[in-house]
């Protein structure tokens, strides 16, 4: 599936993303609102323009690989597979419920389009390095890509993956921090700085781009950067907006693990500029 | 049933390490099947990894000293088809790496094999650090992991190659140590059969890995006083025999469980968790007592910490006792 949106499309399709992650967060009454709408704008883009995919085939052994190890954001990445057809949307509204195919953290048994299930952070990039590996050996033509938060940069685990990663030249792998700087605790600098990312990154032997991730263009050209990029795996640190695009949410760390009540929604949609949905909700 | 005294020369056996054995499926298993991997982590000699990796340089794929990282590429590999074997010293690969094979091995049920090195105390001069005591228990609560404690090197082998005929996650459990060599090619091996080899009528029993050999002996000695004990090689933890383990409690009406582990978690209490529901009989456990281990020559420790055939004759004449007392 490839849909190529252009800007206009791609920023609507945020903008309709972003309205289904908080409607199926209010339903469920709880989950991450402020990581999934920092990074919303990635993963619509790499579903609609980068990733080689079949949502018809979620098995397609020639498909892309995505790998979300911030397992928590889960919301973003099923609001935008019920939107490329992997199930129905309706699903969407079942989040965290009893018999759900969508659980709070992602199920790779029960949610089509789910590469492995995913949760305990700092896990994520060894499974990456170990798809990119296996792809390597087997000549597959696959990409493989791998969604970390700032603050799951924090663990052990993902700084051995990055050696690992350098080592093995896997130029077929390409990660993404989603950093928008803020953690549970309050600012990840103030919890444990973990900067200068990038020139650690670089010195485990990785390419590295640094964007702006809510930025739809800088975010399509650094994946198509990554991919032309031989000979060392691309990072790219998206420096992101927590809650972006719902003003009350951005920026405030008190949004990390709280969905919204419905008084909260129906703000959130009036400002996402969804007229349509918004009257759907009255 | 074959005759125990055709496989087991209790007096003068053939001394063989069982990671000899894992070395030899692993190897073996490769020989068979393309899409085994092997992944090192700085121990492949000791581990007798090496043998997989001098025959298929290719699937072999160094991790170095970093066990969570191993099991996270394992699991990426068998995502992508691959049956990778992570091996590791038992202590490290369990422990350090638990989480990663809870969340991203067991819970995605992916094909991953882990191999778990210097299992028991019988490790000897490395000490409490490098024991692995506990990690049957932690592997066998785990949903959807299968546990093998195979009893000698041939079976190790056969253990190695039969994870790695079926789907899931499997730990496999061997040791440093030469141990005596108590089965031969003709043995039946089958994952989740315990294996009677040594019919008794007055006590069962039930020992896994490097202590099937030591009950058996014990077995010997009580026979010469008069006591029938039967001896069962539950080399599978999980699944659990529970038909051979409830079918032995009630041809005897007594149970003796032997382990190089601690008897808190591990494959006695497995046991145990089948007996008290299905057929409670009066139970001994032999293995460590909620203790560490130390440095010291594994013989030594072995008889320090509980671990030879007198002190399993000791728990049969208890637990007969026990029988009788309660008439």
């Amino acid at each position: 599936m490839y849909r190529g949106l252009n800007e206009f499309q791609l920023k609507e399709k945020s903008n309709e993303l972003r309205s289904a992650i908080l409607e199926m967060l209010c339903e469920a009454g709880s989950g991450h609102s402020g990581g999934s709408l920092s990074s919303i704008d990635i993963l619509n883009v790499l579903y609609n323009n980068v990733l080689r995919h079949d949502p018809k085939n979620p098995s397609w052994s020639e498909r892309d690989r995505f790998i979300l190890s911030k397992g928590h954001v889960c919301p973003a990445l099923y609001a935008v597979l019920a939107d490329c057809g992997y199930f129905d949307k309706k699903e969407l509204l079942t989040l965290r419920k009893f018999g759900s195919m969508l659980q709070g953290h992602p199920d790779m048994h029960k949610t089509p389009g789910i590469e492995v299930s995913s949760g305990s952070l700092g896990q994520g990039l060894s499974v990456s390095v170990g798809i990119a590996l296996a792809a390597k050996i087997n000549g597959d033509k696959i990409r493989t890509y791998c969604l970390t938060g700032d603050g799951e940069m924090q663990e052990g685990q993902i700084w051995e993956a990055l050696m690992a990663a350098g080592h093995y030249k896997l130029d077929n792998l390409c990660g993404i921090v989603d950093k928008n700087e803020l953690q549970i605790d309050g600012e990840v600098k103030d919890v444990m700085d973990i900067d200068p990312l990038t020139d650690k990154i670089k010195a485990f032997k990785w390419n590295t781009i640094e964007i702006n991730g809510n930025d739809v263009i800088q975010i399509e050209k650094a994946f198509r950067e990554a991919a032309e990029y031989k000979g060392k795996p691309t990072m790219i640190i998206a420096r992101t907006i927590k809650g972006k695009g719902v003003s009350f949410m951005e920026n405030v760390c008190g949004w990390h693990g709280v969905a919204p009540n419905k008084e909260q929604l129906k703000s959130a949609l009036a400002e996402l500029n969804t007229g349509r949905r918004e009257k759907d909700q009255c | 049933m074959l005759n125990v005294e055709l496989h087991t020369n209790l007096n003068n056996p053939e001394m063989l390490p069982t990671r000899d054995g894992y070395g030899e499926g692993l190897t073996a298993a490769a020989g068979e099947n393309n899409d085994i991997v092997a992944l090192g982590a700085d121990i492949s000699s000791s581990t007798r990894v090496n043998w997989f990796s001098e025959k298929f340089p290719d699937r072999f794929i160094s991790i170095g000293i970093a066990e969570q990282n191993q099991m996270g590429i394992a699991a990426g590999m068998a995502l992508m088809g691959k049956i990778p074997f992570v091996t590791n010293y038992g202590v490290f690969l369990s422990g350090r790496a638990w989480d990663q094979i809870r969340t991203t091995v067991c819970y995605s049920n992916l094909n991953v094999k882990l191999g778990g090195a210097h299992g028991g105390i019988s490790v000897g001069p490395d000490g409490a650090t490098h024991q692995a005591l506990e990690e049957i228990a932690i592997m066998r609560c785990l949903p959807n992991m299968t546990v093998l404690v195979p009893a000698d090197s041939i079976e190790t082998r056969k253990a190695t190659m039969a994870a790695a005929s079926i789907h899931g996650p499997v730990y496999i459990r061997f040791g440093r140590e030469k141990i005596p060599v108590i089965t031969d090619e003709g043995t039946p091996y089958k994952i989740g059969r315990a294996y009677c080899c040594r019919e008794g009528k007055d006590v069962a029993i039930i020992a896994c890995g490097s202590m099937v050999y030591e009950s058996l002996a014990a077995a010997k000695k009580l026979g010469e006083m008069g006591i029938s004990a039967a001896v069962i090689n539950n080399h599978t933890v999980k699944p659990i025999d529970e038909a051979s383990i409830v079918e032995a409690a009630k041809k005897t009406g007594a149970v003796v469980t032997v382990e190089e582990h601690q008897v808190m978690g591990g494959m006695g209490s497995a046991v145990l968790e089948v007996l008290a529901q299905k057929c409670p009989v009066p139970v001994k456990m032999v293995g460590v007592m909620d203790r560490f281990g130390q440095s010291g020559e594994p013989d030594i420790l072995m008889k320090e910490y509980g671990l030879c055939s007198d002190d399993i004759v000791s728990a049969v004449k208890e637990v007969l006792q026990m029988k009788d007392a309660q008439g």
